[in-house]
């Protein structure tokens, strides 16, 4: 009988402890089957943050190091360094990324670090509990904004894809989104895309996907993800921001 | 073999590399900027990796991915730098990863001064970084110390897998003397003798060996069998790792203790006050942790030892470790400034005079 379809090696079969609803098990079979078609034999690391998948290291089927909130492009780099011919990649959410971590992933790119930095924005603190973060959306009510996100005091949300995008030595930076087939497949060819790219040699690449938090956003899964298109894909376009390697 | 007259920082950097150290991630950050100046250009021509970092916070996380893979991995600083780092070194010391780390003391607190200083002991001995963990660490008194103390460095911390600290006042890093340097070392990785590090694993493989560099045990029981292993490793090197010397202390009647330089401006004040007849000896830890504390009691409990004189520059804060292996036992006086101000012999020689008058 022919197989089609079966468990991807680059995953354990440890049980996610993941929410009902939430986006980071699609997005964790995305980059493992990627992995898993590059016959890396091996030869991949990944570096695990501190938030929802501060545990990325129980479930990626390779060689995991867990780094402290906000440093895995740093550890990457130390990694990628020591080990030029291994595929590095970091799994980071929007509070590790964007807020503690921003020195890390910034100087990543300044460096032109050949490392692949898998970026999960769900507009807010999941792991903690829900609290407000650079990424959540103006007016959004959060644990730590409960008038909703006030500009005037604590600015609007990041954008890191335009923000590293503009970073010199960053060479492959899109944003994409698993609220749909179509979109689940255009981020899993942009996560592979990202992986040639090192392999290939290139600079930083990063790729972020907007994902839902149906449990701190207070709606069910299927609300969350039309929460997700009516109000972060309009602010966070999805889309090829950098890409030093298209044909001209 | 013949002597070189070598720059403390730089002799401390080419001891790193003959010891096998390949990769290096630093920071600039007076008074041991000489130490990343030097690895720049040494480290290509060893087919090593020097990585100016953007911060000390990157730097020691950089040392804590290269680390994980098994490689000799060094990262130096002074004070505020290191002050920078202590979260990584928690989660080195917790994900139980080799590797050496300078600490060029300079004075404090905050930016304090530019001049050596001994304000980091406690720092370096008593934690620094979150949770139960310890350092091996390291007083060199001469740069010729500081090498020899660098050639087993890395084998200690790949044998208990836990970081070496050296704490060095800014003078060993800025001051030249004559040296020796050993042999370069063929270092390799081999996964053999570091199962637990990232070399490669695959699926197929047995599940067991797949390499997680991690400190978070989130289960209560996982965490204490976690620490009770660090405890452990702890204790081994409590029991093997003390280093001391001794100087003139067999007959004694004040005995001074002083790590690091100070120790050396103590030996001269010995030295000094010998030739008056006054019996004064001297007990400088090399290693401050493990603190030498039962050489120290011995000692100390020798009839002849009245009082002992402990000398830093910093508030004295060794002075507790003293205290704790004196026991009571012998009265302890302090004498020291607090920031970058060394003490001089003649401040020394008083006070073991005016100490000497009380007795």
């Amino acid at each position: 009988m022919a197989v089609v379809f079966e468990r991807t090696k680059l995953l354990t079969d440890k049980q996610f402890h993941y929410c009902p609803g939430c986006n980071h098990g699609i997005i964790h079979r995305l980059v493992a089957e990627a992995l898993d078609e590059l016959n890396l034999d091996g030869n991949v690391v990944g570096v695990a943050p501190v938030g929802c998948s501060v545990f990325a290291y129980d479930y990626f089927n390779c060689d995991m190091f867990e780094a402290a909130h906000g440093r895995a492009p740093a550890v990457a780099t130390g990694i990628k360094r020591a080990k030029p011919d291994t595929l590095v990649f970091t799994y980071q959410g929007d509070g590790d990324l964007a807020s503690i971590g921003t020195a890390e992933v910034v100087h990543a790119a300044h460096r032109g670090e050949k490392i692949s930095t898998i970026f999960v924005n769900n507009a807010i603190y999941g792991m903690t509990g829900g609290q407000m973060a650079p990424t959540t959306l103006i007016g959004q009510r959060t644990t730590t904004s409960p008038y909703g996100r006030d500009e005037d005091w604590c600015g609007a949300p990041i954008k890191m894809c335009e923000m590293l995008a503009a970073v010199p030595d960053s060479y492959y930076i899109e944003r994409c989104a698993v609220n749909n087939n179509a979109n689940i497949l255009k981020c899993k060819k942009a996560i592979k895309k990202a992986f040639q790219y090192q392999l290939e040699g290139k600079g930083f690449c990063m790729v972020e996907v907007l994902s839902t938090c149906p449990t701190n956003w207070g709606l069910s899964p299927v609300e969350a993800m039309k929460w997700l298109e009516d109000n972060m894909i309009p602010y966070y376009p999805l889309g090829v921001y950098k890409d030093k390697g298209a044909s001209k | 073999m013949a002597l070189t007259l070598m720059k403390g920082s730089e002799a401390i950097a080419e001891a790193a590399i003959r010891a096998g150290a390949r990769f290096f991630f630093g920071y600039p950050i007076t008074p041991q900027t000489e130490i990343p100046e030097y690895m720049s250009a040494r480290m290509p021509e060893v087919g090593g990796c020097y990585l100016q970092a953007e911060s000390e916070v990157a730097a020691i996380n950089m040392v804590y991915g290269a680390a994980g893979t098994g490689a000799r991995v060094i990262t130096s600083s002074s004070s505020p730098g290191v002050s920078l780092k202590q979260e990584g070194i928690s989660y080195c010391a917790g994900a139980q990863l080799p590797c050496v780390i300078l600490n060029v003391m300079r004075g404090g607190p905050g930016l304090g001064s530019i001049q050596a200083s001994q304000g980091d002991y406690w720092q370096g001995v008593k934690g620094g970084g979150n949770g139960d963990y310890h350092l091996l660490t390291y007083a060199p008194a001469s740069i010729q110390e500081a090498i020899d103390i660098m050639s087993f460095a890395f084998d200690k911390a790949e044998k208990y897998r836990m970081p070496v600290l050296f704490l060095a006042d800014g003078i060993i890093a800025q001051m030249m003397e004559p040296v020796e340097m050993p042999e370069m070392v063929d270092y390799k990785v081999d996964p053999e003798k570091k199962p637990w590090a990232a070399t490669g694993w695959k699926p197929g493989d047995d599940p067991a060996k797949r390499a997680v560099i991690n400190s978070l045990f989130i289960n209560t029981e996982e965490l204490s069998a976690h620490t009770d292993v660090l405890q452990a490793v702890y204790a081994e090197a409590r029991k093997n790792e003390q280093m001391w010397e001794t100087y003139k202390t067999e007959d004694a009647e004040i005995v001074i203790t002083a790590f690091g330089t100070v120790a050396r401006i103590a030996k001269s004040v010995v030295d000094e006050l010998r030739e008056e007849g006054v019996k004064v000896g001297l007990f400088r830890p090399i290693a401050v942790w493990p603190f030498p504390y039962d050489a120290l009691a011995e000692v100390a409990g020798q009839d002849c030892v009245k009082a002992l004189l402990d000398v830093e520059v910093n508030e004295g804060q060794m002075l507790e470790d003293v205290k704790l292996a004196l026991a009571g036992v012998k009265p302890a006086h302090f004498f020291g400034h607090c920031g970058s101000q060394f003490p001089t012999i003649e401040e020394i020689r008083n006070k073991i005079l005016a100490i000497k008058e009380g007795l």
